[in-house]
């Protein structure tokens, strides 16, 4: 396992070392100042507000920025709905792909809208390539936007000396896509290209195999979509078997980069944050809390994956290291990736709400899907989606400051801000509001015969398992899944003829997309503007510290509190009970 | 609100052009003129015919055929069975689709993925162990015995190769060093001596197995 832990330290280490970096460089676009790629893009910058109508100058109030947001992201709901639902008229189309049924639509358009790509669907044998570059990567791009430009209206509100506006959303959203999201994919882009993933607009190859038989092999602009599909948090595969396919993921060095790509904004902005809020050690502590809890995550995932799993052990399979040979469970795994680089995939994707896949979750141990439960149960605030996996944390640090101020007996305060009855409020809908939708949907899915339609594993933990994952992960705007859980039923055959979609699920699963991502929206946007009202007391000898080892823990300890008060008894009856028996079912 | 509707409405627009279009287009371009030969699937060629991708794995088996000339069928499935002078790759939940994909999707405490486990052991046995008679259940490595991922890995663990490199060296006629040899020039590394597992491509070691000692 040494080369295995290896790996992961120094996929740490390179992250670790880009954070400053990548974070001045957010901190500096965020707060319109000139960075290097300014001579370039200034220009596109400028044509871009004129081409919108927009006066980027002109501050919003909470109200005015969340407006602008809500009216923005429905008009390209509908535009996205539209552009599956007349699928079979648009070009790039080879494979004469008609539309997918209109519960599944639904469902796949709120999935990319709320930046969550769960996907009912196989992307090859159901999307065209205009459906998947015009209509879902589009999304992949400006969903991501959407939820940093959040974390950066939040943190003006922090920052804030009185006064009522948060930024401008417009401004906020262009400046995010051009100087960080849209030069970042085409780099990365290009260089997933020169390792071997696929970009190109041909037809489905059938090639005469060595040994005489026939092969198909999906064609498809895959690299431009798999870079901001990582990089946004994305995770939406161009094909059904993700990040596990070659044509997406190639080698071990597309896999590591792959992996940077979904961790380096969200980890990067807790620097961004340090500076904006005028005190890095602010950032730190936040980083350290999230650092804790991810590595944590992945030492557990590689270990439990390491032993096997109980059928296999029943099997007679040896399940060992041994020279050549990796041993361990490599049930739904890729030789190229081994245990330790799917075991890391597998904390990275759930920590963050990216939901890529490098191997299948349904098939990892009992205890290594523990994991991904846990992650997703801790509302996505170790590192998080871009931007929101930062604004839900700031919700756990107020919460945290207000436990703490409570202990000690003080007026709790956060970086000068007096935290009142009407920020806790706040914090809390935006904090309980996630579980709520993943408790009430997958509760109903799962006593329902409407509901466990969509299970196949059968009704046992496995079954329990998938339903709640399939919750968990779509009030979190996560987007992986324990696969076997369908909400569309696809004959064995490329194309949409003979399909159709559950309605239940998919229609179940698009409103809790939509209600787990825009109502916290609207709550982390609404403390944006009441802090922002408030005046800045200076730091006195009362005032709790939140920059030092103490917090850090104590902020650990919130986030552990409320995700077990509220997950423990649902996942303890699907991975917990897998993990402790080897009863097979 | 109104103003809201416009500038979201022209945004919709400019966005699905320049993110949409003029993006993904741009880098098919580039990449089709920089790397052509990555862009369009890594295509592998043997004999003067594309053959594959050295990137996705392939069957080397074939249907057994009944009486009337025609594939055998099991639960509407066709009944295959390994070419014994071709390495084998591992185990698929699709057989080998390089365009309708998906995983197996075994649970770790499933019955049913016990049963496939032991099946998959006992032909693996049953093919090998003719050929290496000190072989035992113990020494099979769990990439053999188990569903990839994709459905399409190219690789097997080296372990998996080193043991069937006995029925080749047996059927081909070659010396058991020789055998070792292409497998040892046909076995991807760690990215960068460091990230990934080593795998050795099954598809690229059959062709060079073809090269060497072509079957009858």
């Amino acid at each position: 396992m040494a080369q295995g832990w290896l790996q992961i330290a120094v996929f740490v280490a390179v992250l670790v070392a880009l954070v400053k970096p990548v974070g001045i460089y957010m901190a500096r676009v965020f707060t319109n100042q000139r960075v290097f790629l300014s001579p370039v893009v200034g220009p596109i910058e400028r044509t871009t507000y004129k081409a919108l109508r927009v006066r980027p100058d002109e501050g919003q109030d909470w109200k005015g920025y969340a407006r602008s947001l809500i009216v923005f992201s429905l008009l390209f709901w509908i535009a996205l709905y539209l552009i599956l639902r007349t699928q079979g008229i648009h070009p790039f189309n080879p494979e004469g792909f008609h539309s997918a049924p209109w519960d599944l639509n639904f469902n796949t358009t709120s999935s990319f809208i709320t930046n969550t790509n769960w996907q009912y669907y196989g992307g090859e044998t159901t999307l065209s390539y205009f459906s998947q570059m015009a209509g879902l990567a589009v999304q992949n791009f400006v969903s991501a936007a959407v939820g940093i430009a959040v974390v950066v209206a939040l943190i003006r509100g922090i920052v804030a000396r009185s006064g009522r506006e948060i930024g401008n959303f417009w401004r906020d959203l262009v400046r995010i896509l051009l100087y960080i999201l849209v030069p970042i994919s085409i780099v990365g882009a290009l260089f997933l290209v020169s390792q071997g993933v696929i970009q190109n607009l041909s037809h489905a190859t059938v090639i005469h195999t060595l040994a005489g038989g026939s092969q198909v092999l999906g064609q498809g602009p895959v690299a431009s979509q798999e870079a901001i599909k990582e990089l946004g948090t994305n995770g939406g595969g161009f094909f059904n078997v993700n990040s596990a396919f070659p044509f997406e993921n190639s080698t071990g060095l597309t896999n590591f980069f792959e992996l940077l790509l979904i961790l380096v904004i969200p980890a990067s902005l807790t620097y961004t944050y340090g500076r904006m809020v005028g005190s890095q050690r602010q950032g730190w502590a936040i980083f350290a809390a999230m650092s804790a809890l991810f590595i944590v995550g992945v030492a557990v995932v590689y270990m439990a994956e390491q032993h096997g799993t109980p059928s296999q052990h029943l099997a007679g399979l040896n399940t060992h290291t041994f020279d050549g040979s990796t041993g361990g469970n490599m049930e739904g795994k890729e030789q190229r990736f081994g245990i330790a680089d799917t075991s890391l995939w597998t904390a990275v994707t759930t920590v963050t709400s990216c939901g890529a896949v490098n191997g299948a979750f349904e098939s990892l141990t009992g205890l290594g899907q523990a994991v991904p439960f846990a992650n997703l149960g801790f509302s996505e605030v170790i590192f998080g989606g871009v931007g929101a996996g930062l604004y839900s944390m700031l919700l756990y640090v107020i919460l945290a400051v207000f436990i703490g101020g409570l202990m000690v007996g003080r007026t709790p305060e956060y970086l000068g801000k007096k935290i009142q009855a009407r920020e806790i409020k706040l914090v809390a809908l935006g904090v309980l509001v996630t579980p709520l939708f993943t408790l009430l949907a997958s509760g109903l899915a799962s006593a329902t015969r409407l509901g466990t339609r969509s299970i196949y594993a059968g009704i046992n933990p496995q079954g329990f398992s998938e339903t709640l994952y399939a919750y968990l992960s779509q009030a979190n705007n996560n987007g992986s899944a324990l696969a076997g859980y369908t909400g569309f039923i696809q004959p064995n055959a490329p194309g949409n003829v003979g399909a159709f979609g559950i309605s239940f699920a998919d229609l179940l699963g698009g409103a809790v997309m939509i209600g787990a991502r825009f109502l916290p929206i609207l709550f982390v946007l609404a403390v944006a503007g009441s802090l922002a009202g408030k005046k800045v007391s200076p730091a006195g000898l009362g005032t709790m510290r939140t920059d030092n080892p103490t917090f850090v823990f104590l902020l650990v300890g919130v986030v552990i509190l409320v995700g077990a008060l509220t997950f423990f008894p649902a996942i303890l009856l699907g991975p917990i009970v897998q993990s402790l028996t080897t009863r097979l079912f | 609100m109104r103003k809201d509707l416009t500038t979201s409405l022209l945004a919709v627009v400019v966005m699905t052009i320049f993110l949409g279009l003029a993006y993904p287009l741009a880098i098919t371009g580039i990449s089709q003129v920089l790397f052509p030969g990555k862009a369009n699937g890594s295509k592998v060629s043997f004999d003067g015919r594309v053959v594959g991708s050295s990137l996705i794995g392939q069957p080397f088996s074939h249907p057994v055929l009944g009486k009337n000339g025609k594939a055998k069928l099991e639960e509407e499935e066709e009944i295959l069975v390994p070419d014994k002078g071709y390495f084998q790759p591992r185990p698929s939940a699709t057989g080998y689709s390089g365009n309708i994909t998906y995983f197996g999707n075994a649970g770790p405490n499933s019955a049913e993925a016990r049963e496939e486990v032991r099946e998959y052991m006992k032909s693996y046995l049953q093919l090998e162990k003719p050929f290496d008679k000190s072989l035992t259940s113990e020494d099979i490595p769990v990439d053999a015995v188990t569903q990839s991922a994709s459905g399409v890995d190219p690789h097997i663990s080296e372990a998996n190769a080193r043991i069937q490199a006995h029925r080749i060296a047996a059927i081909r006629g070659l010396p058991l060093a020789k055998v070792d040899d292409l497998i040892s020039a046909n076995t991807d590394g760690r990215s960068l001596g460091l990230l990934g597992e080593p795998g050795v491509n099954v598809l690229e070691l059959n062709i060079a197995l073809d090269k060497e000692a072509p079957l009858k």
